[in-house]
């Protein structure tokens, strides 16, 4: 069954890239979660929509070359860079950035996509994922981001779990809170944008949270909840992979759906095994 | 001399054209439990504030272990449990051993991993406020008192000098809150750690602090506590500014 997808280079591109957002998507979704910022990743995905079709514009009318996903990218980090100088000016009603973002995002993708004279496959694929669209210079460059990534959190974890855990502690005891926030936000826009090619802009999001959501009603501790999300995308990803292409369906669907099947599994899970009175008062 | 842990000499702070505190001298010696009361409003929360440097001062000046605020660089020795902890997200995943460690975090410094040293630091630290056997649980599924067990580990893996409990009480029932009283007190003469308390629970909180004062804009009581009980209702009306009915607790 697997054996196409060891065949053909297109095909071990996306299987290997996949692997990989396998690993990132739910790794940042983990702090995304906790944070309450799930909505976060879909307006930042909007976001990249409008950088990729900006960049299909380009080629399209000028015949520059901007890869899109270097272009999805460059729109996500600078869109990341607008919500937080947003949460700072609405203090008090931080999460109006995140419409204000997703439907510029939007807004900006419509503009792009009529001037590049109007919706294409290429596109297509985009919005819902695809296993072909894979070039094996996307599949590198993907590698590089997903190893900076895994990289800089691990050097931050500490101070990124005691800043989601508890701001206004972190910050009295020295954490420099906006400088770690920004870090961390900057990384979400890089795995969304290294995201979309596999699962799409419309469920991103999904492969952010839905990892996270199973794994938090089984884990015991953060590090255990990071791992096991982690353990969930993969799954998510290798089944939706290869069903979406044995039956020809965009991977985004498939992907997103075994992700759900895994969180229902995990609530029907956490029912049968969960004993009341368990807490007991020192 | 006496060591003085806190000093704060003539410090006004008003908010909004509206004073909050005014001219308050007011000192917390080495080894002291202090227990710091007031009506609400009363400008409890402001002190704290001023003092862990997150609002300054109008006027006055304020030293922190015999350094003055604006210079002092050893935050860690002063360790502070909001009133806040026990309204955390009580669904985020976190064991009491991870909860306890991120007090660690600044201290370790950017960059840097916890090494051998801190993790058995983490968990003598747990043992110490006895909540070992819970070290692995998500802190979610304690009760409102371990949870505020942890969050004084969290600080007192510091070696904090000086530890600051803001209503760390609130929402405990009361057989834990004695409990509760009975590890401060351990801290307070075992470890030599001083403490400023902040309740509205004066009845328990005159059983163990060594020091009472009474904060309403100004400091109008600063004594032990035989002196404070012996105050009468007159006088604590005048604190409060209404009739007071002083609710005792008796064991």
């Amino acid at each position: 069954m697997l054996a196409d997808f060891f065949e053909y280079d297109f095909l071990r591109h996306t299987f290997l890239t996949g692997l990989l957002i396998g690993i990132i998507a739910p790794l940042l979704g983990t702090f995304i979660v906790v944070r309450r910022l799930s909505l976060l990743a879909d307006a930042l995905s909007h976001v990249t929509l409008a950088g990729i079709a900006f960049g299909l514009f380009l080629d399209k009318k000028f015949a520059v070359g901007i890869t899109p996903l270097y272009g999805g990218m460059a729109f996500s980090v600078l869109g990341s860079i607008f919500i937080e100088k947003l949460r700072g000016v609405y203090h008090a009603y931080q999460e109006l950035a995140i419409p204000i973002i997703l439907s510029g995002g939007v807004g900006l993708s419509l503009i792009f996509i009529s001037l590049a004279d109007g919706f294409n496959t290429e596109l297509f694929n985009y919005l819902f994922g695809s296993v072909s669209a894979v070039s094996k210079q996307d599949f590198l460059s993907i590698a590089g981001i997903a190893i900076f990534i895994v990289i800089i959190i691990t050097l931050f974890y500490k101070e990124l779990v005691t800043l989601s855990f508890d701001e206004e502690h972190a910050k009295v005891s020295g954490i420099h809170a906006k400088r770690i926030h920004l870090l961390f936000i900057v990384l979400t826009a890089l795995v969304i944008a290294a995201s979309i090619r596999i699962v799409g802009v419309l469920l991103v999001s999904a492969l952010m949270t839905l990892p996270v959501a199973a794994s938090m009603r089984l884990a015991r501790g953060f590090k255990q909840m990071m791992f096991l999300s982690i353990v969930f995308g993969e799954l998510a990803v290798i089944i939706g992979l290869i069903s979406g292409y044995y039956l020809s369906i965009p991977p985004g669907g498939t992907i997103v759906m075994v992700s759900i099947i895994i969180l229902l599994l995990s609530i029907a899970l956490k029912r049968i095994t969960w004993k009341p009175g368990k807490v007991r008062e020192a | 001399m006496d060591n003085f842990v806190v000093r704060m000499q003539d410090v006004s702070y008003a908010y909004e054209q509206k004073d909050v505190l005014t001219n308050i001298n007011f000192s917390i010696p080495q080894g002291a439990f202090m227990g710091l009361i007031g009506p609400n409003g009363g400008g409890k929360t402001t002190l704290i504030k001023l003092l862990l440097g997150l609002i300054n001062p109008d006027k006055g000046s304020i030293e922190l272990l015999q350094q003055p605020r604006d210079k002092f660089k050893d935050w860690n020795k002063i360790g502070f449990v909001s009133q806040k902890a026990n309204s955390f997200n009580k669904g985020f995943p976190a064991t009491v051993y991870e909860v306890v460690s991120m007090g660690l975090t600044a201290k370790v410094g950017y960059l840097k991993f916890f090494n051998k040293t801190h993790k058995e630091k983490i968990l003598s630290t747990i043992d110490q406020v006895g909540m070992l056997d819970y070290a692995y649980e998500n802190i979610g599924n304690l009760s409102g008192g371990q949870q505020q067990r942890v969050f004084i580990a969290r600080s007192l893996v510091n070696n904090p000098e000086l530890l600051i409990l803001d209503e760390p009480t609130v929402g405990v029932d009361y057989e834990n809150v004695q409990r509760f009283y009975e590890m401060l007190h351990r801290l307070n003469t075992q470890y030599g750690i001083t403490l400023l308390l902040v309740t509205h629970d004066t009845g328990t909180m005159t059983e163990h602090a060594t020091e009472i004062a009474c904060l309403n804009t100004t400091l109008h009581f600063h004594g032990k506590p035989e002196e404070y009980k012996s105050l009468t209702d007159i006088d604590l009306s005048k604190l409060y500014g209404h009739p007071v009915n002083l609710v005792t607790h008796d064991h």
